[in-house]
């Protein structure tokens, strides 16, 4: 990364003059089966303009009908956040024209939200807890996606012509708010990847939603603001957007902070902008610059009619709530025995949900850990993925783990089933009989091998009936090969020193 | 003229579900009528003649073979206002900016229509999105009134209203949002009701207003309304703003109207409509009408409703809020009209250029007007403070449905007046809608049925009777009562006083 200094500043310089504030946005596409006001379906990569409608087209005399299971998931998700739920709420238009919005205004929620006022937890690396404040979360319909093609950044700005695909439109979207974060100094950049990682495994516990930063189901628009040391005025804040992974948060947080303080200790002013994060140089740029402040006209949609979720629905909704991801960390540290810092390790490669699963799934605390935490870490690490997007389940974990237990694999066999499973190549199961990689455990295939190995060395083979049992190993060593490392190389030791009494 | 036309849409469906008359020859009647009259009337904007003889053969077959017919209606041709979508038949709205815009699907009213066997002979003329009281806001010409070819026909639904006084079909359908099915009933001589909102699905019907605007029946006859209200109304799992409960009985409370029994029903003389804008042969057969309903047995009391006074301007905040936002969608980019798609325009200015060609100026009016009335820092002042005026209206007729049955009123401040008189003075233009717009603002039901001719100019006038939410049985039955005293009193139909029309040869 190559950043000239008069860009930014020392980012030790901006903590001594200022102070961040920090607002974060995120966007959640529900997991629905279809979208948010009509049946079209919403799985992710079908062809272009494939699963769209009259309604989700925004066709003259089309009208929408609220998904009840999006419904349902926003009540959830708001009461995992320790959220109000409104008795009575409306849906309110969003209005603003832009091609990738069939109707040229935006189905959302304005001044009455379905979930406001809760707050989320976090556990920073280091084992320090921030509480970060929500303000609101609301439901809306996504947009369309636009392809500018043509012109040199990709953007609608300079392109020859653009490409519109509906599919998306209509999406049931969950915008969660924060309130400002505030006092955090130095570790803003870390709290606001903490924070959307905290969120993001939420709602995966909660089961609404994909959550891959990747393919857009969950993304993040930072707002940051800086203001003098001491001051308790909040100074113009931007929003950056397009920060598509946990890594891109921090980053695109503390490039705007140096970003700023540069132009804030260079006399200048903030504007109030649309900033646009780039993950190849790390850096933020300005969009468009709008001539006037966009007034989106909100009113009432007057063709829905008021969601009121009764006390006794939202109670139900409430004990639908699974084990949330701090308290399951507190719950499987006692269960597994953890030090403090065993569990932080754990924490933070994002591994406690696919190892209490592992254990569900029948495997020992450990083995699960082990597998998980060094294997698989690496094995991700390398790939550059996040742990849950291995193309492996808790359960083929623990089904390999199982099999080492009951010695059917050697450790060695095992990571060459996961190696298969990774591979695709079907349940470990299946990769073992494929790979034909089950241990000899038939004592007399091994009498054979072992037979065939001291006839082939009879020097060795006296050397062992003359008491130097250490030259046992080669023999061993022989059998392994002949059974290509599928044998129990203990057992086989065992087995020598008998023959050779 | 075929008598065919002449007849009623109860007594086609007798005719033809008994064998007596085919639904082809019904249909090919009303379309030779179209044929003949239309250039002089210009009702339609689309014949479809395939599609309706069609519609007629299918009817036919399920006769001969002894099958029971689809509806009290099947076979009954029938004008549907241009703003329904029509699968694979165009729909304009009376807009260019929808030119030659052919739907993929059907509004949830076109398919029940067609499921009732109903023969939807084309698609009629109207004011822009709806936008006026006159029809002359089309981008694709005037509807000339049958009483007086140099009249309007009322609007927006001129079109409907023109092809029911010509005798082009015998049904039409309308939609309401401040008048627009009961002001073009009133100045043609017809019926027209406005259900309860929520009575009649909205799906595919293009909107003008959302909170407003209502589809209903348009017909010559009291009877023949309340059978087509009965086919198009009911819940619609596609439209949340539907009522899920049934369609009051209006057909039987036709039928007992018509009886002409009007004891034990109190009526209410709304005293705010008259006044300065009314014209005196417009107050006088009011008056009549209301002394054939005391004569029919109607306690008749005055009613005060002090807040309809507010309802217009109200009215013209709310409405053009909505349409602001629910007209945003026509940019060019996925249907009708693009203009200044060259040159390198950006999308952005072809959506400009595409709705400076394709609106015309009352909608770009409206457009303007609402647009403004929700910019931040006016939106409490305009929008708030119109919805609460309309609490205030709904509390009126809540007040004024605890003394009465039903309400009273002349439908429209004037009979039809002369083509262009108001069209550069759009306040004289909206005030055609001071009767009709509480009921829209309340979301009650009211119909307009025809109250005689204005000795003043010997044009029709209209009665409105307005009825409480889901109670449309009240006013049906009084409209139908209304309406054989007073063609008893005429000699027969009241229709039948519309002059023949020149037939261009």
């Amino acid at each position: 990364m190559t950043l000239s200094t008069s860009d930014v500043l020392d980012y030790d310089e901006v903590l001594e003059r200022f102070d961040p504030v920090l607002g974060l946005e995120v966007h959640v596409e529900l997991s629905t089966r279809t979208k948010m006001f009509c049946g079209c379906p919403t799985t992710f990569g079908a062809e272009p303009n494939t699963q769209v409608c009259p309604v989700c087209l925004g066709l003259p005399g089309s009208l929408p009908v609220v998904n009840g299971k999006a419904v349902e998931s926003a009540i959830r998700i708001g009461l995992a956040l320790g959220c109000e739920i409104a008795p009575w709420c409306r849906f309110a238009r969003k209005n603003y024209f832009y091609p990738d919005m069939p109707k040229n205004f935006q189905t959302s929620q304005y001044d009455e939200p379905i979930a406001f006022n809760g707050e989320l937890v976090l556990e920073l690396a280091d084992g320090e807890t921030v509480v970060v404040g929500i303000e609101r979360a609301h439901m809306e319909e996504d947009t369309g996606k636009s392809l500018h093609v043509g012109g040199a950044t990709g953007r609608i700005h300079g392109a020859e012509h653009s490409l519109l695909d509906y599919n998306r439109a209509g999406v049931p979207l969950i915008e969660i708010v924060t309130k400002p974060i505030v006092g955090t100094g130095a570790r803003a950049p870390e709290v606001a990847r903490a924070y959307v990682t905290a969120l993001r495994d939420l709602l995966r516990a909660l089961d609404v939603s994909d959550v891959r930063m990747d393919q857009g189901s969950l993304r993040c628009d930072a707002n940051v603001s800086l203001m003098p040391k001491g001051a308790t005025v909040f100074g113009t804040r931007t929003e950056t957007k397009n920060v598509n992974s946990l890594r891109s948060v921090e980053r695109a947080v503390r490039y705007e902070m140096t970003r700023q303080a540069a132009v804030l200790v260079g006399g200048g002013e903030i504007l109030q902008e649309t900033r646009h994060f780039d993950e190849s140089t790390g850096t933020t740029s300005a969009g468009r610059r709008k001539e006037t402040s966009e007034d989106y006209r909100y009113f009432p949609e007057p063709d829905l009619v008021p969601i009121a979720p009764s006390p006794e629905w939202v109670e139900e909704l409430r004990a639908t709530l699974p084990e949330m991801p701090w308290q399951r960390r507190k719950r499987v540290q006692a269960d597994w025995g953890l030090s403090d810092l065993e569990l932080r390790d754990l924490v933070n490669a994002g591994a406690i949900d696919l190892v209490a699963a592992t254990v569900d799934a029948g495997a020992s605390p450990d083995q699960a850990r082990a597998w998980w935490g060094n294997y698989l870490a690496q094995e991700a690490n390398s790939r550059g993925v996040e742990l849950p997007d291995l193309p492996i389940t808790p359960a083929q974990v623990a089904r390999v783990a199982a099999l080492v237990a009951e010695g059917t694999l050697t450790n060695k066999l095992a990571r060459e089933v996961v190696d298969g499973v990774l591979a695709g190549e079907g349940e470990p199961d299946a990769v073992v009989a494929a790979r034909g990689l089950e241990v000899v455990s038939d004592d007399s295939a091994l009498y054979a091998a072992i037979d065939e190995a001291l006839a082939a060395q009879p020097d060795v083979a006296d050397k062992i009936r003359g008491g130097k049992v250490q030259a046992a190993g080669a023999i061993v060593g022989a059998v392994m090969k002949a059974t290509r490392g599928q044998a129990d190389a203990k057992r086989v030791r065992e087995l020598v020193l008998e023959r050779c009494g | 003229m075929s008598e065919l036309i002449r007849l009623t849409a109860a007594e086609l469906a007798a005719r033809i579900h008994s064998g007596e008359v085919s639904s082809v020859e019904v249909t090919r009647a009303h379309l030779d009528r179209i044929a003949q009259i239309d250039p002089a009337v210009h009702a339609f904007l689309h014949v479809d003649t395939d599609g309706a003889l069609a519609a007629a053969r299918a009817v036919d077959e399920d006769v001969a073979a002894g099958r029971p017919v689809a509806s009290p209606l099947a076979g009954v041709p029938l004008a549907l206002k241009d703003v329904f979508t029509t699968e694979g038949i165009p729909t304009t709205c009376g807009s260019r900016i929808l030119q030659n815009w052919v739907p993929p699907y059907d509004a949830t009213l076109v398919r029940k229509l067609r499921e009732a066997g109903v023969v939807v002979l084309g698609k009629t003329n109207m004011d822009e999105f709806a936008m006026g009281s006159s029809t002359e806001n089309s981008a694709y010409g005037v509807t000339h009134n049958p009483w007086d070819l140099d009249r309007i026909p009322g609007g927006s639904g001129g079109g409907s209203s023109a092809a029911l006084a010509a005798f082009e079909a015998p049904l039409a359908i309308g939609t309401d949002t401040g008048g627009s099915i009961r002001q073009p009933a009133s100045v043609t001589g017809t019926v027209g009701v406005k259900p309860t909102y929520g009575g009649v699905s909205r799906y595919g019907l293009v909107a003008f207003s959302s909170s407003l605007d209502q589809g209903g029946p348009c017909a010559r006859t009291v009877l023949d309304a309340a059978l087509l209200h009965e086919v198009i109304g009911g819940h619609d799992p596609l439209d949340s703003t539907s009522i899920d409960a049934p369609v009051p009985p209006v057909v039987a409370a036709a039928r007992e109207g018509a009886a002409g029994d009007l004891r034990g029903v109190r009526v209410g003389v709304v005293r705010e409509f008259s006044g300065e804008w009314y014209q005196a042969g417009v107050i006088s057969a009011f008056n009549r009408a209301v002394d054939v309903l005391r004569e029919l047995g109607a306690e008749v009391v005055e009613v005060s409703c002090p807040h309809f006074d507010y309802g217009l301007p109200a009215y013209y905040l709310i409405a053009p809020s909505e349409c602001s936002s629910n007209l945003a969608r026509f940019d060019a980019m996925r249907y009708g009209l693009r203009v200044g798609d060259e040159n390198g325009n950006s999308a952005e200015q072809v959506m400009s250029l595409t709705r400076e060609a394709g609106f015309g100026a009352e909608v770009k009016r409206r457009i303007m007007i609402g647009t403004y009335a929700l910019s931040s820092g006016y939106y409490d002042a305009y929008y708030g403070q119109a919805q609460k005026v309309r609490t205030l209206i709904a509390r009126d007729f809540a007040a004024a449905f605890e003394n009465v049955d039903v309400l009273v009123s002349p439908t429209t401040p004037t009979t039809a007046f002369p083509i262009g008189e108001r069209v550069d003075d759009p306040v004289a233009m909206y005030r055609a809608d001071l009767c009709t717009i509480p009921a829209n603002l309340a979301g009650t039901p009211a119909m307009s049925v025809p109250a005689g001719l204005s000795e003043q100019d010997g044009l029709p006038v209209g009665l409105q009777v307005m009825a409480p939410a889901l109670q449309e049985q009240r006013m049906y039955r009084v409209a139908a009562a209304y309406e054989v005293a007073r063609d008893r009193a005429e000699g027969g139909p009241f229709i039948n006083r519309v002059p023949e029309l020149e037939v261009a040869r």
